[in-house]
């Protein structure tokens, strides 16, 4: 019985000579192809615009990075993409560790106490899964605007903070958590919060890290809601910002600092997804579960 | 699905849970009602005072031809960008799952769109495009193609569904990879013993054994396709031409801020939030199954 369990050695299915080359050119010939669109903007943030402009334009990078990249940094077309970058970073961050924050505590209260409401509150929590932003944008956008959080940092993060996804993703975890150890931390004597503090946030702390990262890359990427409540350039995050460098009319754009801008608004979440893959895959598996 | 070991006291879970509930109310709840409430109602013109219609807003709207052209904009877009997204994943999946050696390196390489914000995937393709410097779009007038996406609707189309789907094909790859390193060897094996050649043992062994992530991407992407491709279409078409990339979520926002016809806006957000429930129906009944596969 034990044969034929066993799995046949690696590579007796057709992974030889011909094919095995053949896979691999495939494979690289379809890597080329989705890079392309990032290569290209890369080697248009290093001409000058009569470069762009004469078409075809060049398919090799030039010798004007630094001048467009800085460009671009310290005076852009409307405001400085470092001001863009800034505001885009608070906004991720305010995002990301906004709602793992909340989602924490509501999950451990759902899980660890049994109070008045905590059903109700439970499904509340379950519907706002069904309520994106781009469904109810008018009344939300009208309520932002009513608290005078319009062009704030406030306006950016907290209407977008609940999180359906984040508090069940907890609330699954905290259910496998031994029941040994609150039942020894009762004993001790040792308060809720100190439970939560000592011994269940450290036991989280990689499905945190892995939610981190898809947060993170959630809040950066956003681009309505910032649309709708920045309206003064020096709030834009540079997702929505990139667009309103291009002019309206027949003015030609700006096209080495629009593309430099738009390298530099992927490169922080690629970094993050790439120096943090493991992490990231995970989190996309668990946030998707 | 209950803890057997709790501790006691009310006060400290209900102050636990009140900021997610407080930002839930606030910014979730109030404005869907909101939506609902302004949905029965038409501003008069100069916004002093509100008229009951009752479901005036929504016999208006199913009878507006470019609001049920948005549906259909919004079907044929949400197909095509599934389709456009998942096929190539799933070729390219296959691809690195007969590779022994390397494969690691191609998704670290093939990983690096889905970081890629809608609105920056966006402007990328639109400077390929561009009819006047894009690099595409100039070969393919060297070809004899005159390629013009602000007049042509089709090419408008074809070129906010390539925008959108290109980083989708980073997730799905990353999906279908997963899912094909745990297809287990021995059935492949057995059928090769059995003399079935590789794209027999694909179409009759493997892509069964995907069917479960193949729904689920389906529905995930159809959700992606329906909400989170706004950023792509403001960039690249604001819509147009004459609506031809118009999908509902655009039209929510064209109306409401744009045309400030808040009865009608409202009454779109109301038509999206039955959809978006049907969604997520959907998406839990086949997330049952899935634990039984």
């Amino acid at each position: 019985m034990a044969d034929i369990r066993k799995e046949p050695p690696p590579g007796m299915v057709e992974k030889r000579g011909g094919a095995l080359w053949l896979t691999h050119a495939l494979m690289i010939a379809g890597v080329l192809v989705i890079f392309f669109p990032i290569w290209l903007a890369f080697v248009a943030s290093t001409h000058t615009q009569p470069e762009i402009a004469q078409a075809p334009m060049p398919v090799l990078p030039g010798s004007h990075l630094i001048e467009n990249y800085k460009r671009a940094l310290f005076s852009g077309v409307n405001v400085p993409v470092a001001t863009m970058l800034l505001n885009s970073l608070v906004m991720a961050l305010g995002i990301a560790l906004g709602k793992i924050a909340i989602s924490l505590l509501s999950a451990f209260a759902i899980v660890y106490f049994r109070f008045p409401g905590r059903k109700f509150f439970f499904w509340m929590i379950f519907l706002t899964l069904m309520l994106p932003v781009e469904v109810r944008i008018v009344p939300t956008y009208q309520v932002v605007a009513g608290f005078g959080l319009l062009n704030s940092y406030s306006g950016l993060i907290l209407p977008l903070i609940a999180s359906a996804t984040a508090t069940f993703l907890f609330r699954q975890f905290f259910l496998t958590v031994p029941d040994e150890l609150a039942e020894a931390a009762r004993v001790d004597g040792a308060r809720p919060m100190r439970f939560f503090v000592d011994i269940l946030l450290p036991m989280s702390r990689t499905n945190i890290a892995a939610l981190f990262v898809i947060l993170f890359i959630y809040g950066w990427n956003q681009y309505l809601w910032p649309l709708l409540i920045t309206t003064k350039p020096e709030m834009n995050t540079i997702v929505m910002g990139l667009k309103q460098m291009f002019p309206s009319g027949d003015d030609i754009a700006d096209w080495p600092v629009i593309m430099a801008t738009s390298i530099l608004a992927m490169i922080p979440p690629v970094i993050v997804v790439i120096s943090m893959q493991k992490l990231f895959i995970r989190g996309l598996v668990d946030s998707e579960k | 699905m209950d803890k057997r070991v709790t501790f006691k006291g009310w006060l400290l879970p209900l102050l636990l849970i009140a900021p997610q509930v407080l930002i839930s109310v606030v910014f979730f709840f109030y404005p869907a009602g909101e939506a609902v409430w302004q949905s029965l109602f038409i501003p008069d013109p100069f916004g002093l005072s509100m008229q009951y219609v009752g479901l005036g807003n929504f016999e208006f709207l199913f009878n507006d031809p470019y609001y049920r052209a948005s549906f259909v904009t919004t079907a044929v877009f949400s197909t095509l960008v599934t389709l456009v997204s998942m096929v190539p994943a799933l070729f390219l999946a296959v691809l690195a799952d007969r590779l022994v050696k390397g494969a690691g390196t191609y998704r670290t390489l093939l990983i690096w769109p889905y970081a890629v914000a809608p609105a920056v995937a966006g402007v990328l393709w639109l400077f390929m495009f561009n009819t006047r410097i894009g690099v595409v779009a100039f070969y393919l007038n060297q070809l004899g193609y005159d390629w013009n996406h602000v007049l042509n609707q089709n090419e408008a189309m074809g070129l906010v569904v390539v925008a959108s789907s290109w980083g989708r094909i980073s997730y799905n790859f990353l999906f279908y990879f997963a899912a094909l390193q745990a297809v287990p060897k021995s059935v492949i094996e057995a059928a090769a013993i059995d003399g079935a050649r590789f794209w027999r043992r694909f179409f009759t062994i493997v892509l069964p054994l995907l069917s479960p992530t193949t729904f689920f991407l389906l529905v995930v992407n159809i959700v992606y396709a329906f909400f989170e491709t706004f950023g792509v279409i403001h960039t690249i078409t604001s819509g147009g031409p004459q609506q031809a990339t118009t999908i509902l979520v655009y039209k929510v926002y064209a109306d409401g801020f744009v045309g400030q016809d808040l009865g009608s806006s409202a009454a779109q957000s109301v038509v999206l939030l039955v959809v978006v429930g049907l969604l997520t129906v959907l998406q839990f009944k086949f997330v049952e199954k899935r634990v039984h596969y």
